[in-house]
């Protein structure tokens, strides 16, 4: 069926007028307060300069920059290791077992992120639950410092952001025919290069979207970093955050946001190329 | 104090871009406050005897609320709890009403110290609430040597290290360094500031983490032994656990005011003025007192409960005499910027 253009018009319109709202119009009220100054208590000094940009370049804050690159990178990376097995192991179980693995994999969705992330902190902390066990099972030294550095933080994000990759790279194993498994095998391929010449590269569209996920998730996120880092551990999202909520440097944080936006569109702009070319692959 | 509440402030970013709620009823009022800072029953108690709707907003940090006060000109709040720095700001943004002496006759039952604070003298905009210091609140059981130095915070002995926070409320945490390095909490130099800020970067290997708002309970199961503390909280401490130590280091320390201020913009002043004189009145103010655990400059409320405070928490015995002896704290003019500047770079410090 042919649709007319009002139709589309019709059906685009309110998703459109969405995003023109309250993402294409706040980012725009964001862009333009990043060329002015911070007035003395916190207001804003309509003075047009660069100056906010010039200081986000600063090494201090590229830094932070490189560092949240570095954590969220980490991140997705060991997020994908522990959730391509799982997807996989889901995606060929019986299909009846399917749904109520997955279920289980989406199932700590239903607390809220932020208990889950405290939960962390009662079994990583120096006198938490990891450090008692330690003690019982007969360790005699100082309690060991998990909390409050870049490993928790890593950790705590990998745990978050798991679920999504589980689903990402699933529903991507899912799309593959099942006969290219049998096919493979016939053609005199053993398993391991059935997985890695056939069926790896045809999810590499759900391994980019797993990765850029997290990615974009952990670069941006402060609450982790604040509870399981301890406010030590900054990242960029803590940084923005605080030139709002704390330093009322609102043109310094929007520079900062800015910066954070271009580095996102960057990486989703690769992703989409990257699984535009997987599509095309499959075609030809 | 600062109930640095970070989640409700995450909330609260889309308020500060200056959507404000108004307030219109003649008989209603809302009132900005820390969340725990003043008994839960306050509204009921106000209305019980005034027969005036109290709403409570509450603020995360004086940050916070300046944002949304700076942004909406005031709009939506009648009374709001700033401390001192910023009731100067406050009133250099010209957006306070005076205080109507007449319609707060308690403000009789304040100590005259309290009737005369530099930032506002005669309380001509500001009433005081609560007030203290802020020190060093430690584990008596699990640390060897005396504390009695800012630089037992900022260059501690190895076995304190890793067991120590620190706030990073900017005006706090550079007051740990200016107070170590014999400097003003009010210095304003900006190669002080650079020096202190190198001080802080230095000594923020030996933390186990900032923190504003759970300190206390980390002293308590022991993660840290001792922590950078206003006087109130580490109340909250020695509540659980009697070796929980509160000392003002020998440096000095600053004195902080938090106060209740009413907005020019507000359409109900009358009633604004009727909570401020509930709130001074002396079985209320004790009341909150022994609620929050701070010190509070009400001579008559003091009188009352002063002195069994002092017993379970001796900080709360300190004289206004004694509170007199610390720095008043003071909104820094331009430099601000610098302060602010300088704790961003700080936590940004790898």
């Amino acid at each position: 069926m042919q649709t007319s253009r009002l139709q589309t018009a019709v059906l685009i319109g309110p998703g459109l007028g969405w995003l023109a709202l309250l993402m294409v119009v706040p980012c725009g009220l964001v862009f333009v307060l990043s060329f002015f100054e911070r007035g003395v208590y916190g207001g804003i000094d309509y003075v047009f300069n660069f100056g906010n940009f010039a200081r986000a370049i600063d090494p201090l804050y590229l830094n932070i920059f490189f560092k949240s690159a570095r954590i969220a990178g980490l991140a997705a990376l060991i997020a994908l290791l522990i959730a391509y097995p799982a997807a996989y192991a889901i995606s060929r179980a019986p299909r009846r077992h399917q749904t109520p693995l997955l279920f289980l994999a989406i199932l700590p969705f239903w607390s809220n992120y932020l208990i889950r992330t405290y939960a962390w902190i009662v079994l990583l902390n120096r006198e938490g639950f990891l450090n008692q066990g330690f003690e019982l099972l007969g360790y005699q030294g100082e309690p060991i410092n998990m909390l409050y550095n870049d490993g928790a933080v890593v950790l705590g994000l990998v745990y978050n952001y798991v679920p999504f990759v589980i689903l990402a790279i699933y529903s991507s194993i899912t799309r593959l025919d099942p006969e290219i498994w049998e096919a493979s095998q016939d053609l005199g391929a053993t398993r391991f290069r059935t997985f890695y010449r056939v069926i790896l590269p045809q999810t590499v569209p759900g391994i980019a979207a797993g990765l850029v996920f997290v990615f974009v998730l952990s670069i941006g996120n402060f609450i982790t970093p604040d509870l399981l880092g301890g406010g030590r551990v900054q990242m960029v999202g803590n940084l923005i955050y605080d030139q709002f909520l704390t330093a009322r440097d609102w043109p310094f944080g929007a520079a900062l946001s800015f910066v954070l936006i271009g580095i996102m569109m960057v990486l989703l702009f690769l992703q989409a190329v990257l699984a535009n070319r997987a599509q095309g692959g499959g075609r030809g | 104090m600062r109930h640095l509440k970070k989640l409700a402030a995450m909330t609260a970013v889309a308020l500060t871009f200056g959507l404000s709620g108004t307030a219109g009823a003649a008989d209603s009022i809302v009132v900005s406050n820390w969340d725990g800072y003043m008994p839960g029953d306050m509204m009921e108690q106000f209305k019980a005897a005034t027969g005036v709707d109290g709403e409570v907003s509450l603020h995360a940090t004086n940050e916070e609320i300046m944002g949304k006060l700076t942004a909406g000109g005031g709009a939506g709040y009648d009374v709001v709890f700033v401390s001192s720095p910023y009731v100067e700001a406050l009133r250099n943004l010209d957006l306070l009403a005076p205080i109507d002496a007449e319609k707060v006759p308690n403000l009789k039952n304040l100590y005259p110290e309290a009737q005369d604070l530099a930032y506002d003298p005669g309380n001509q905009y500001s009433v005081p609430y609560a007030w203290g210091t802020t020190g060093l609140c430690y584990r008596a059981d699990l640390v060897s040597d005396e504390v009695d130095s800012w630089n037992d915070l900022l260059a501690p002995s190895d076995d304190l290290a890793g067991k120590i926070t620190m706030l990073s409320t900017e005006r706090w945490l550079m007051a740990a360094g200016l107070l170590a390095k014999g400097y003003s909490v009010n210095d304003t130099d900006p190669a002080h500031i650079e020096e202190v800020r190198d001080l802080l970067i230095d000594a923020k290997g030996n933390l186990l983490a900032y923190d504003d708002t759970t300190f206390y309970s980390k002293l308590v199961s022991g993660e840290a032994v001792l922590v950078h503390a206003w006087d109130g909280w580490c109340n909250y401490g020695i509540a659980e656990n009697g070796d929980i130590k509160f000392v003002v280091p020998n440096e000095g320390s600053d004195l902080w005011v938090d106060t209740m201020v009413v907005m020019k913009s507000s359409e109900n002043k009358d009633a604004a003025y009727a909570f401020i004189n509930f709130v001074l009145d002396p079985a209320n103010h004790a009341w909150v007192a022994e609620n929050i655990l701070y010190k509070v400059p009400n001579q008559a409320a003091m009188d009352q409960v002063g002195g069994a405070l002092a017993e379970s928490y001796p900080n709360m015995g300190m004289t206004p005499a004694q509170l007199m002896d610390m720095e008043l704290m003071r909104d820094l003019g331009n430099a601000q910027k610098d302060y602010t500047r300088a704790s961003t770079e700080i936590m940004a410090a790898q």
